[in-house]
């Protein structure tokens, strides 16, 4: 992954970080992301994010969890190995479906949790830089992306007439990397630039 | 809140023309119904023209109460996203009182008219005979299934009446204070439906009413599965008058985020029924006990093996596969197709619940059926319309107004 510099504005205020995302979107800007302190609903609709395929993924892993169920124990019990159970036909649908509804879940769940981590890239000992660590707690963080046209000082007194309580420059990893964070500074200790 | 929107319903001439004549088409099935079968004879017949009367009151007075059930649950969870088409489902509410008696006036006939064919704990002699009947006659009997009928009904349509009744308050302004007491009072309201409804719904009155048809067998999960079929009923019928109500451009608070959290209803509980339905099924099937596979036996390998399968495909696999989607949720065509097949599957959920025990060797469904559907819909139709506009569509100065209006899934 490559670096890239940043202009971070942070709010205070739910009602003024909506504007804002709107007028800074309006006004070319490209949003790298907002960081918020909890789920704000029609965020993602603000900024523009198209639906997660999340889903679809799910729903897929599923359909093989259901396949893989039945398939498996019909195979099994009716093909390779059969038994007779209390006297009940080989192919004893009914009997399979809770063990083919927990595969569903099962491959579902499991699936679904992987590819989260995946399309957060997140895991144990990945790394990702923090804009503001105040972003966990009270604030809500903007982070625009530069280009080499941006004026970083008109973006900057853009966002602070926009209601932004602080603003600043980053030079940042967009990308993960390999790293522990009780081995290495904690995000939290960095002193943060702020310029009022 | 903006004072443009509409908030008095007016029933359209159409409305008043296409209830009265489904109306009509229902009295005169009723009155056929009445002359060739219900005074017969022949106790098969009489047997068929009651038990088609006993489904379809029980179908519709259930459905209609769980939009009460639906006002009482949210309202015990304060919910505030319904506020907006809150007044819907108390209109569909105000039914239970007029089904309600309907219902009562069925099941005392069939009770007191000693229609041993329905309900075999009636024959006294059969009872006297038979070991399993005594053991049940404590409650399997005339005086406790009118007393329980009686208090189910009349307390439903109290406990009902006395909720609608408060919801009016909040038409007025009210200060934090009165708000504060408003929600503290519906609480205790809904707290008291909401028992009544357990004790009712979620335990007995199925037991009594349905499962008493196959008077030797019983099913612990019967009034689960009821409840069940019953509500997610009820959430098709409150999704269908939102969107008819949007379509005539009325509830112009309500949107897709309130459809899709209707669908999401409709969606959960119709693979809450499977599950139900699987329950029962499955257990009776692993344990092979004649006396518990006698239910299913015409059901799976008898004459009702087609309405038995299509309930399943109707109520399982097209909500599990059309409903997912979120965008099939908030899709206003395809809520009113599904919401009507929900319906209709649930129509014959119950059909066969009681018409399968009834008449076990023949499916009776027909003529009848669908004249006696047309006369509940239409009587639905017609007083439900009545009802949204007597009332202004929205409960403006409900404490809870604003989030529903807000509200984003």
């Amino acid at each position: 992954m490559a670096k890239k510099k940043f202009v971070v504005g942070c709010f205070d205020d739910e009602a003024v970080l909506f504007p804002a995302v709107k007028k800074v979107r309006t006004a070319g800007y490209k949003i790298h992301d907002v960081y918020t302190p909890f789920a704000v609903h029609g965020l993602d609709h603000a900024l523009g994010i198209r639906e997660t395929s999340l889903h679809t993924a799910g729903f897929i892993y599923g359909i093989t969890g259901t396949t893989t169920a039945l398939s498996g124990i019909s195979w099994i019990l009716a093909k390779d190995w059969p038994l007779n159970f209390g006297g009940k036909p080989h192919f004893a649908l009914p009997a399979w479906i809770p063990i083919t509804f927990e595969l569903t879940v099962l491959f579902s769940a499991v699936g679904m949790v992987l590819t989260f981590c995946y399309l957060c890239q997140i895991a144990p000992f990945v790394k990702k830089h923090h804009f503001h660590p105040r972003a966990t707690d009270d604030l809500f963080v903007m982070v625009i992306e530069c280009t080499d046209k941006t004026n970083v000082d008109d973006l900057r007194s853009f966002l602070h007439s926009n209601g932004a309580v602080e603003t600043d420059v980053q030079v940042a990893e967009t990308g993960w990397w390999l790293g522990r964070y009780d081995k290495d500074e904690m995000p939290f200790e960095t002193k943060q630039a702020v310029v009022a | 809140m903006a004072s443009s929107i509409r908030t008095q319903f007016e029933i359209p001439g159409k409305m008043k023309t296409w209830s009265l004549s489904l109306i009509g088409i229902g009295l005169v099935a009723l009155v056929i119904g009445l002359a060739t079968k219900g005074l017969s004879s022949d106790e098969h017949e009489q047997a068929h023209f009651w038990g088609t009367l006993m489904y379809n009151t029980i179908f519709w007075t259930m459905i209609c109460n769980a939009s009460m059930f639906f006002i009482c649950a949210t309202t015990l969870a304060m919910g505030g996203w319904e506020q907006t088409f809150r007044r819907v489902c108390e209109a569909i509410s105000t039914m239970v009182p007029i089904f309600g008696s309907i219902t009562f006036v069925v099941l005392l006939y069939v009770v007191l008219g000693n229609k041993h064919h329905i309900y075999h704990w009636l024959d006294s002699d059969a009872v006297a005979n038979d070991s399993l009947l005594k053991g049940k006659s404590g409650f399997l009997n005339p005086k406790f299934f009118i007393i329980w009928t009686t208090l189910t009904l009349g307390f439903w349509s109290l406990l009902g009446w006395r909720m609608r009744q408060l919801g009016n308050e909040a038409d007025e302004p009210m200060d934090a204070e009165q708000g504060a007491s408003f929600i503290w009072r519906g609480t205790i309201r809904a707290a008291l439906f909401i028992v009544w409804f357990a004790l009712t719904v979620g335990s007995t009155v199925p037991w009594l009413w349905m499962m008493s048809i196959d008077a030797h067998w019983y099913s612990t999960m019967y009034s689960w599965y009821t409840f069940a079929s019953s509500f997610v009923s009820g959430m098709s019928l409150i999704a269908l008058w939102v969107i008819y109500l949007k379509n005539k451009g009325y509830l112009e608070l309500t949107n897709q985020e309130h459809l899709q959290d209707l669908g999401k209803f409709m969606f959960a509980f119709s693979i809450f029924w499977t599950y139900l339905w699987f329950a029962q099924y499955m257990l009776i099937w692993y344990a092979n006990i004649p006396e518990e596979t006698v239910y299913f036996k015409h059901r799976v390998q008898g004459p009702y093996k087609g309405i038995f399968f299509l309930n399943l495909i109707i109520n399982f696999v097209c909500p599990i596969l059309i409903l997912m989607k979120r965008s099939a949720k908030r899709n206003y065509t395809l809520m009113t197709f599904m919401a009507v097949l929900i319906l209709f599957g649930h129509w014959i959920d119950f059909y066969q619940m009681v018409m399968g025990s009834v008449s076990k060797d023949h499916v009776t469904l027909g003529w009848l059926d669908f004249g006696i559907l047309s006369l509940f819909v239409g009587m639905m139709i017609y007083f439900v319309g009545k009802s949204l506009a007597s009332k202004p569509l929205v409960q403006k100065h409900h404490p809870f107004i604003k989030e529903s209006v807000i509200h984003v899934v």
